[in-house]
């Protein structure tokens, strides 16, 4: 008798669906490898995120009910992001405070809500398919994920598996990069300061690769060593576990 | 001069801050100083995250019975011969301690650092009726002789170098020997002293805040680095402990345990290098202490903070750990905020002090990465409040309406999962093709806040979701 393959609903979130789709089919290989069945409902969109630190509580609390809707029959649900993940899992029972059923529903949602790197080794305890990946990379640890979800070792532990790779920190990998959602464009000058000392620490480790669990802070910090001329290039972690790291890094097209 | 800086125009503060070298390399040693040395304090004491258990269920217990606890704490006051007044907000607190500092026949008065003359503005108030304050805390006596606000609240002059104090110093002490060497900080500290020794003797009333407030005993306590609290509250005849009601707590036995958070939060040192208890005036037989003891406790917006969600803000004993953490005062410094508190810990206090409308930037300006909650040594969930204070913005209207109504579009679209596919798919497929062969854009229309600093990376080409279902998946 073979136990059921674990059904997962993937919450690609709307950074990667709309930027990064190759995050979405790494989470998707690295799920299956792992012996997952893995579903992506089609109407998903955004988590609420934005709304929700904005102050908007009620569009907040529409999207979350689309989510919840979306994706509580299935037994985990995956998302490739610390802060989708900590919104899903930290947040959604305090949008329904005072509405008994829906509050039930968003904390068995959160319960089963898991980031990628943290399901990997957490929950399912697996390694995944050994692959060899030559470089040198330093990995920032994104705010929600480190201080919301406790995410540190999870993803350091999955890459030190990568034949080839070395990981070199950098000076303070819990700085915050200053993306912050909208704040990076309401206080651009602030957000630009901050990502300067970020892309400093970056260069200082000598890597040529700069890891991280979450599109935006990758998407700011790339666009700050881009604009820079840096070489560095910078992909998300699902990308090189997965073995789908050989198409053009974030900002780059093919030479 | 900074005094004149206001929240509303935070925005502009910033900038100016930015481009201000001398400020940012002086706010780059907190880095050396005092994150390092909180995180060496915090590596030698094993028990240091059961303390923060400890020292926050102590202050939010006597939240809970805040009222008690003070009554408790002005009997005690009462029987060893002190004074309690009461103020409700900051002019009534100016008032009380100007009356008391006239029926004193005061000219002069010391004082000790304390953040609370900051908020009820005390110094300019004494000054403009004929009483001359003089801060002996040798930052605030740097930012005094240039007319600054602190920029912070354990290190207020965070913002200055020490040729800057120099020079400041040249100006105001006359009598000084051009040729007197002030290049080393013991040597600006060695001036300071020896004209604030002067000062100290001269003082017809001392003014200190207080760390703490026991009920139990009545007692009110300061910690400094320097002594100088002690001299403004021993050597004149009448000595006023002016701190807001949360600063109260049971017992001795609490005092002990929080301040064992305390210093290593503020300074990473294990005890601040003073700690000094004052119980009522001295008694027959005392070799020392003031004939008068007075205690203002002011309120100014803290009891209407009781019961809300900004109540864990109470908590707070101001050792600045989160500002010394936090990304954006780190970018900026103290004074841009336009706000006598800065950084995480007073962008939640500014608007209960001094109203959302004047502070809502302060609320927004933040990336909420949570690195004040993780160092704050009473665990209080400051970017949880910074979000309520969003909240309650945009529950008031007060949101600018750019951003309302991006927010509306947003839901609007993110609400349509069909409409939603069409939009970005149409969207990711312009905004690769517009890239071209460059990957990344360097000026985007409506993105300027983005592209000004740094390039855009473009999408691959089609949405996650378009893809996914032409591989007919589900
Ligand atoms: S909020 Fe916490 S970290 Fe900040 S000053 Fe207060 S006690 Fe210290």
């Amino acid at each position: 008798m073979t136990t059921p393959k674990p059904r997962i609903g993937l919450f690609v979130t709307c950074l990667v669906d709309f930027f990064r789709p190759t995050v979405g089919f790494s989470a998707v290989k690295l799920l299956e490898d792992a012996g997952c069945e893995v579903s992506v409902p089609a109407a998903q969109t955004c988590c609420g995120q934005p709304a929700y630190n904005s102050g908007d509580r009620a569009g907040a609390r529409a999207l979350a009910e689309q989510v919840i809707a979306l994706f509580e029959t299935f037994d985990h649900v995956v998302v490739p992001s610390g802060s989708c993940t900590g919104m899903i899992k930290m947040h959604y029972p305090d949008l329904f405070s005072g509405e008994p059923d829906w509050r039930l529903r968003a904390e068995r949602l959160a319960a089963k809500t898991h980031e990628l790197t943290s399901f990997l080794v957490d929950v399912l305890g697996v390694a995944p398919l050994p692959i060899n990946w030559e470089g040198t990379a330093t990995y920032h640890d994104s705010c929600s994920g480190l201080r919301e979800l406790g995410i540190k070792a999870q993803p350091r532990q999955l890459l030190s598996a990568v034949e080839g790779l070395a990981v070199r920190e950098m000076r303070d990998p819990e700085a915050c990069c200053g993306f912050g959602g909208t704040f990076c464009v309401k206080y651009d000058e602030i957000s630009n300061a901050i990502v300067d000392r970020k892309a400093a620490d970056i260069r200082a480790t000598g890597a040529d690769v700069l890891l991280s669990g979450d599109l935006g802070c990758l998407l700011n910090i790339a666009g700050k060593l881009k604009r820079e001329g840096s070489r560095v290039e910078v992909r998300h972690i699902a990308e090189v576990l997965a073995g789908m790291a050989s198409g053009p890094a974030i900002g780059e097209t093919r030479k | 001069m900074s005094g004149g800086l206001s929240s509303v125009s935070f925005p502009k503060n910033a900038h100016a801050a930015l481009a201000n070298p001398p400020l940012l390399k002086a706010i780059a040693h907190i880095e050396e100083t005092l994150v390092s040395g909180r995180r060496r304090a915090i590596d030698a004491l094993p028990e240091f995250e059961a303390l923060r258990d400890a020292g926050r269920d102590i202050k939010a217990h006597t939240l809970k019975h805040l009222d008690l606890y003070l009554e408790a704490f002005e009997k005690k006051v009462l029987e060893a011969g002190g004074f309690v007044h009461w103020a409700a907000d900051a002019a009534e607190a100016s008032r009380i301690v100007l009356d008391i500092c006239q029926a004193a026949g005061a000219r002069q008065v010391t004082k000790g650092k304390s953040m609370i003359t900051e908020e009820v503005g005390l110094n300019a108030f004494l000054e403009a009726n004929g009483i001359t304050p003089v801060e002996t805390d040798l930052g605030e006596y740097i930012i005094q002789l240039r007319a600054e606000t602190p920029s912070h609240i354990i290190a207020p002059a965070v913002h200055v170098n020490k040729e800057q104090v120099a020079a400041d110093f040249r100006r105001v002490h006359t009598n000084l020997d051009p040729r007197r060497n002030l290049d080393e900080p013991t040597s600006l500290l060695s001036e300071a002293r020896g004209v604030l020794r002067e000062r100290f003797l001269a003082a017809d009333v001392g003014i200190t805040g207080a760390n703490f407030l026991i009920a139990e005993t009545g007692s009110t306590v300061i910690v400094t680095n320097e002594g100088n609290g002690d001299l403004t509250q021993i050597l004149p005849k009448t000595h006023i402990v002016l701190a807001s009601i949360e600063k109260v707590v049971p017992t001795l036995e609490d005092v002990a345990t929080i301040m064992r958070l305390l210093a290593r939060s503020a300074t990473g040192q294990e005890m601040s290098v003073y700690t000094t208890f004052s119980t009522g005036p001295r008694r027959a037989g005392d070799p020392d202490g003031p004939e008068a003891f007075h205690v203002v406790l002011l309120d100014n917006g803290r009891s209407a903070m009781l019961g809300t969600e900004f109540e864990d803000m109470l908590r707070c004993i101001r050792c600045g750990a989160c500002i010394n953490h936090c990304p954006v005062y780190r970018s900026i410094g103290g004074h841009a905020y336009g706000s006598v508190y800065p950084g995480p810990m007073g962008s939640v206090l500014t608007p209960s002090l001094h109203g959302l409308e004047k502070s809502a930037h302060l609320a927004n300006a933040s990336t909420l990465c949570g690195r004040c909650e993780s160092v704050c040594p009473m665990r209080i969930p400051l970017p949880k409040m910074l979000r309520h204070w969003r909240e309650k913005e945009f529950e008031r209207h007060l949101t600018p309406k750019k951003a309302r109504y991006g927010l509306a579009a947003w839901r609007f679209l993110a609400t349509r999962p069909r409409l939603y596919g069409m939009v970005t798919r149409f969207a990711a497929w312009g905004f690769a093709r517009f890239a071209g062969k460059k990957g990344a854009l360097s000026q985007v229309p409506l993105a300027g806040g983005w592209t000004r600093w740094r390039d855009l990376p473009a999408p691959e080409g089609g949405t996650f979701r378009t893809e996914w279902a032409k591989r007919g998946r589900k």
